[in-house]
């Protein structure tokens, strides 16, 4: 059998595609199916066959509370985090963008909460809020305030989860803002500059459109580090006091690793992976639509 | 494209020759064993356990253990499940205690009954004390072997007692002392330390279960299918615990945090915690005042949890391996190890003979704190364990954090508990 050029052309183009289609197939495509699959059954006891239920572990799940409570720490978690982190990090970037003595050290400073291991910061950050020992509420008593049980009491303890991880993203998003800014011609704040344009119109008609892309791209980001946030809770609090603190997918790391619950634990995936299933669609419907690529 | 063949070629003779030199490993080679384990306390226990396995190792050529750090106890307990369901099970693992019911429900542990085959492999079956096997027993049968095993033990900063005007030698008997020392000492620093801390994170239940087995109660049924939560005497049980914050202002409100308990113990901000024994030779070294440890205080009697891990060995792996790792766990458990392990940690030593070693009996005699933990076994119970168990402590974590910080009273966190435990439990409980 002979193959024709374009035919050649083809294959050739397939055999290219076919790692990555494999490694897709076999990391995203397939758990996905196994636990959709996985979400409709409820397995087997003592060695009985798995039992075809439907969406009788949805209904349970939707009638358990603290699924709602982890939706809820979840969602506010993501309002507490994506919008403060993005603003720090324009504004760091703004700042260390201009002229300033000593900016190579600030940058640095800046982004070396990025570089630290999630595990490592968690742990020096377990002593920053330590209530008799640690560094805040040392800080706060030596200006004659009480100390505060960052991590023990449970109205606060999810405000210090997101504190921490602002600090933690704030730094990374930086970076981007930066590169971003440096690659706005200079011709424009000149132009600009001739006109006689206020500083503070030049950043709102000019210099945030143009990063609008890097506003896009920053955000999908920290929306997915919002869904993915598992590993500062094994250290700062295990999801407690009392789940004050437990978010998405530590509540499916929890049932799947410590109550063995596999069933649950693929039934809240499928859950998450619907909600950003139609996030993306958003995505790109509507926020592509009124990005100005250059 | 005809430069890929020479690459096909090679990347598949390479892959013949692993295979025919895993055919010859296997004819020759030494067993080569897996073990997975936990550190749940401070301290480099890594290393010790290095030199442990390498003098194992050079003392049975024909064994080779591979001995894997995989954080603390549920850490461990997920890398080797997973393992094993991805079909590379290790032989044997440092697992917590109370897994025991999971493991058997998962089909993945063997019991040690039906591996051993001399008399003297019985003895040493025997050889544990009696308290420390409860965990590891189900229906007459032993699946886990005591490792690195503690119970909870009362550490008292002997400089703040003698500062508060207390006799530093003489550590609380009974809860009313133990609540009025702390105060105490609360008042005489003039609010600068606290009484006494009982760490609320980690391990909640832990600490509860001392309490209520001080008060006359047991949480549950010996078959690990009852639980017994919103019992009256664990209801005071817990009150009592949040009465130490609330009513003797003696220990802070809120949960306190288990990691960094140690530490406020050493930089003296409490008087007194209530911690594993496994903390014992860290806190000697660390510690610049004079420390001692005694049983924790008794209600209407005295009491504590065991806790700590075990050693399990897999189902899955082949009889020949499963011979060898009891090899290595009786080699890790003989008397002069288990001597040893307890003088590096502060765990116990798991059988009366550790404890008549002349290095364990040395070791005491220049530091009776040392003895506590053992002494205190005589009062000990099994740790929370039921069918389900994560899902069961976690209600009870739950309670206990609910109650401590506030958000309901001791009775309505603990009948919450119970309605959750009971529900998860029905179907074990026919």
């Amino acid at each position: 059998m002979t193959l024709t050029a374009h035919g050649k052309m083809q294959l050739y183009g397939a055999l290219l595609l076919l790692p990555a289609a494999v490694l897709l197939a076999a990391f995203a495509y397939l758990p996905t199916i196994m636990t959709v699959i996985n979400s409709l059954f409820l397995p087997g006891f003592r060695g009985e066959p798995a039992e075809f239920v439907g969406v009788e572990n949805y209904q349970v799940l939707f009638d358990d509370p603290t699924f709602w409570q982890v939706a809820r720490n979840n969602l506010l978690y993501a309002l507490g985090t994506i919008p403060t982190s993005i603003a720090l990090a324009l504004g760091m970037a703004l700042f260390v963008n201009g002229k300033l003595p000593g900016r190579g050290f600030v940058r640095m400073a800046y982004f070396t909460p990025t570089i630290l291991p999630m595990i490592a910061a968690a742990n020096i950050w377990m002593f920053f809020y330590a209530p008799q020992i640690g560094l805040f509420n040392s800080l706060l008593e030596t200006l004659g305030f009480s100390g505060v049980n960052w991590l023990g009491d449970p109205s606060v303890a999810l405000g210090s989860v997101i504190i921490m991880s602002v600090w933690k993203e704030a730094g990374f998003f930086m970076i981007f803002y930066l590169a971003a800014l440096q690659s706005i011609p200079p011709e424009l704040k000149e132009a600009s500059d001739l006109e006689g344009t206020g500083r503070w119109s030049f950043f709102w008609r000019v210099t945030f459109p143009l990063l609008m892309p890097t506003t896009l791209f920053v955000l999908i980001n920290s929306l997915i580090n919002a869904v993915r946030v598992v590993d500062h809770l094994f250290i700062l609090t295990k999801g407690g006091p009392n789940n004050a603190t437990n978010l998405l997918l530590y509540y499916v790391y929890e049932n799947a690793f410590s109550f063995f619950d596999r069933t649950t634990a693929a039934t809240i995936t499928v859950v998450i992976l619907l909600v950003l299933a139609v996030v993306a669609t958003l995505k790109f419907t509507i926020l592509d639509r009124r990005t100005h690529y250059q | 494209m005809r430069a890929r063949i020479p690459f096909a070629l090679f990347a598949l003779s390479a892959l013949t020759a692993g295979l025919l030199s895993a055919g010859q490993a296997a004819a020759n080679d030494p067993v080569e064993l897996t073990m997975y384990y936990p550190v749940a306390v401070g301290g480099a226990l890594t290393d010790v356990v290095d030199d442990l396995v390498d003098e194992f190792e050079s003392e049975h050529p024909d064994i080779d253990v591979e001995a894997i750090y995989a954080g603390n106890y549920d850490d461990t307990r997920v890398r080797a499940m997973s393992a094993m369901e991805a079909g590379d099970t290790p032989q044997l693992s440092v697992m917590f205690s109370i897994d025991l019911y999971e493991l058997l429900e998962q089909d993945a542990i063997v019991a040690f009954d039906d591996l051993v085959e001399s008399d003297e492999e019985r003895e040493w079956l025997d050889s544990f004390y009696p308290g420390l096997m409860e965990n590891g027993q189900l229906d007459g049968k032993t699946y886990g072997i005591p490792f690195q095993r503690s119970t909870i033990v009362l550490f008292w900063n002997k400089d703040a007692f003698e500062a508060a005007g207390l006799d530093p030698e003489t550590p609380p008997e009974n809860w009313e002392q133990m609540a009025e020392m702390a105060a105490t000492v609360r008042e005489a620093s003039d609010g600068e330390q606290w009484g006494v801390m009982v760490p609320s994170t980690g391990y909640p239940y832990w600490m509860f279960q001392a309490f209520a087995f001080q008060n006359g109660h047991r949480l549950m049924s010996e078959d690990g299918t009852e639980v017994y939560f919103d019992d009256p005497a664990a209801i005071e049980a817990l009150e009592y615990w949040v009465s130490l914050a609330t009513e003797h202002d003696a220990m802070p409100d809120d949960t306190i945090e288990w990691g960094t308990l140690r530490q406020n113990f050493i930089e003296e901000s409490t008087a007194m915690m209530w911690h594993t024994t496994g903390n014992l030779s860290a806190v000697r070294s660390e510690a610049d005042f004079d420390f001692g440890v005694a049983m924790l205080p008794m209600k209407a009697q005295r009491g504590s949890p065991t806790g700590g891990g075990n050693f399990y060995i897999f189902k899955d792996a082949p009889e020949k391996e499963q011979r060898a790792a009891m090899t290595f766990i009786r080699w890790m458990t003989a008397p002069e190890r288990a001597a040893a392990w307890s003088i590096e940690t502060g765990y116990m030593g798991v059988s009366p003979a550790a404890y008549e070693t002349e290095a364990l009996r040395d070791y005491i005699a220049d530091f009776a704190p040392a003895a506590v933990a053992r002494d205190q076994l005589e009062h000990s119970t099994a740790e929370l364990s039921t069918y389900q168990g994560g899902r069961v402590r976690r209600a009870l974590d739950n309670a206990v954090q609910a109650a401590l910080t506030g958000q309901m009273t001791a009775e309505e966190a603990l009948s919450q508990a119970q309605q959750e435990a009971e529900g998860v439990l029905r179907r074990y409980a026919r």
